[in-house]
């Protein structure tokens, strides 16, 4: 098995190595120097940029995590987050059970409608958003966000779970039909529980989107108690100006937990990519 | 002929029958699956597209009556305004800067990287990596490694015994420097969608080449690319789009500084129009980007028909 895969294997050559690794360095050094340097002195950036500090002292990150917000912000983040998810999810299987399973008229007008989300840029639609969201009294609420958020990634959720759900074999779904199973409880104990693949994969973007999301909440939120961490941290880094070791502390320790979940789910994230991009 | 019109006949008779057995059965599940996703799409993204039409025509703070109609004057304005070509311009170069070199970096990883390995997976997780950060610390990250007292960048000065400038200080170098940090965050989204369609192509046709004695190279031209020519456009098209709502790296780096010389044209909808209140002018360089987006995705569906033509 070995041998066959590596004589398969064509050679990349010495040159394409070396600028893979000089591609690999543009990427690491950022990351690299960025959490060594919360352990430094603000003087030993200078002349120690890529060395190990002196001392492996966390005062710092001891005092931004017990500090009033670091903990909360995340936590802030968080819960809008899994808002999202939970019902970008719910909404979007339902929306495209519906389109893939249910003959009804005007369901490829609907599908149509719905998928221009997806040709059309967010970013035109900010300032009527923050007037219409001002006068249902959704500013500087949680809520606000999720709800935001849900309605600018169904588009694409909808998408992902419709090609799913496509190639879910139609046999299936007749049958639950002759046993008398109405389309609610087939969505409910037939599709969903075979769609869990789809669903981590729908999931993880929501939750990415929502975690990295700025433009939102920078216009949504106004008060700090409710900010979210990319706020937060924008906030932080008003306040300290470039004192470098501080802001560089309190970006490695707001950008490890998106680290290792991408680690964690990056299979989802890729098969989202594919099957959402490449293949729809 | 017969055999068609009774085909046709039983077809509709079936379809008939059908549709009266769904209707019965399946308004409640209609009800219930379809209206939340469509109402909050309508409410949310459709109609504020449509407010921002409206307000484009008006002069209005945000609060009272919409009464103040003015015609076209804010759109006069945008385009008459001092930051707004730059803004445009520097949303241009993102486009260029996002096609003529991610893009090809992109490609030129993908091939080396669309094998399977340990090593090669290390290299692909390290390359998309940047794509999942969040873009405030990406912004914050590169902002440190240019600061021009602590960062990264006066020390690669001191090597080649230069002085660097203080790059997003300056009039000239930040757009650059901006660019570098796009391609760090971007490049590696586009890399994957290249994998992905690489991986796809059967291993046979790779194979008969190759054994055919076709460069390896010549395979590469002749025959990957053009096999991948759908994720590329996939891969295009959300170059271009991407590039047009640029925002969140921007703020972090440079607040669309020094003296404006930086804006993109979100930045520029952001620090002119939402953050002064001005919905009128704001709603003008929307619908100006909302134009902009249609345009290249209408004379993208063409170039997608004709590709698929051939």
């Amino acid at each position: 098995m070995a041998t066959a895969s590596r004589k398969r294997r064509p050679a990349i050559s010495a040159f394409q190595w070396i600028t893979l690794l000089v591609v690999a360095a543009f990427v690491i050094v950022p990351f690299y120097t960025t959490a060594l340097g919360g352990f430094k002195e603000i003087g030993e950036l200078r002349v120690n940029p890529f060395g190990l500090p002196q001392s492996w002292d966390p005062a710092r990150f001891a005092e931004i995590i017990g500090g009033p917000r670091y903990v909360p912000s995340l936590l802030n983040s968080l819960l809008v987050a899994l808002g999202s998810v939970v019902l970008s999810t719910l909404l979007a299987s339902m929306t495209a059970f519906a389109f893939a399973h249910i003959k009804f008229f005007g369901s490829r007008f609907l599908m149509s409608y719905l998928m221009l989300g997806l040709l059309f840029p967010s970013a035109t639609a900010i300032l009527p958003l923050f007037i219409k969201m001002r006068d249902l009294g959704l500013l500087d609420s949680h809520v606000g966000i999720i709800i935001a958020q849900v309605a600018f990634s169904i588009s694409f959720s909808v998408l992902l779970f419709y090609n799913f759900f496509k190639e879910l074999p139609k046999e299936l779904i007749d049958a639950a039909r002759m046993d008398n199973c109405g389309y609610i409880r087939i969505y409910w104990y037939v599709t969903l529980p075979l769609c869990l693949p789809i669903i981590a994969t729908v999931g993880v973007f929501n939750f990415v989107g929502s975690w990295n999301s700025f433009l939102l909440p920078l216009i949504v939120l106004n008060s700090d108690a409710n900010y979210t961490w990319p706020l937060g941290i924008m906030q932080f880094q008003g306040q300290y100006g470039s004192d470098w070791p501080r802001i560089l502390a309190f970006l490695t320790l707001s950008i490890l937990p998106a680290i290792a979940f991408f680690l964690l789910a990056q299979r989802y994230v890729i098969s989202g990519l594919t099957g959402g991009a490449v293949k729809g | 002929m017969a055999s068609i019109t009774t085909g046709v006949a039983a077809g509709t008779g079936v379809a008939v029958r059908r549709r009266r057995y769904m209707d019965r059965k399946s308004l409640v599940p209609l009800l219930i699956f379809l209206p939340p996703s469509l109402i909050l799409f309508t409410v949310f993204v459709v109609l504020p597209m449509v407010d921002a039409g409206t307000f484009s025509f008006f002069e209005w703070n945000g609060y009272g009556p919409i009464t103040n109609f003015v015609g076209f004057e804010n759109y006069a304005d945008v385009i008459n305004h001092r930051n707004f070509g730059t803004a445009v311009r520097n949303s241009l170069i993102v486009v260029a800067v996002s096609l003529l070199i991610q893009l090809p970096l992109a490609m030129w990883c993908a091939i080396a990287l669309s094998e399977r390995s340990v090593s090669i997976n290390i290299l692909r997780t390290i390359f998309f990596l940047p794509f999942m950060l969040a873009e405030v610390a990406a912004g914050l990250i590169w902002k440190f490694v240019y600061d021009g007292n602590y960062g990264l960048l006066p020390i690669l000065g001191d090597a080649l015994g230069t002085k660097m400038p203080f790059v997003l200080a300056d009039k000239f170098w930040v757009i650059p420097a901006i660019m570098l940090v796009i391609t760090w965050k971007y490049f590696g989204f586009h890399m994957m969608i290249f994998i992905a369609g690489l991986q796809s192509i059967p291993n046979e046709v790779v194979e008969a080449a190759r054994l055919d004695g076709v460069k390896k190279w010549q395979i590469v031209r002749h025959i990957k690319i053009p096999m991948i020519r759908s994720a590329i456009v996939v891969s295009v098209f959300f170059a271009i789009t991407g590039a047009l709502q640029l925002f969140d790296i921007i703020i972090p780096l440079t607040n669309g500084g020094p003296s404006h010389s930086s804006h993109t044209i979100v930045t520029f909808l952001y620090q002119f129009g939402i953050l002064r209140m001005k919905l009128g002018f704001g709603g003008a360089v929307s619908v100006l980007l909302f134009i902009a987006c249609v345009i290249v995705a209408l004379a993208y569906r063409r170039i997608l028909f004709r590709v698929e033509q051939n």
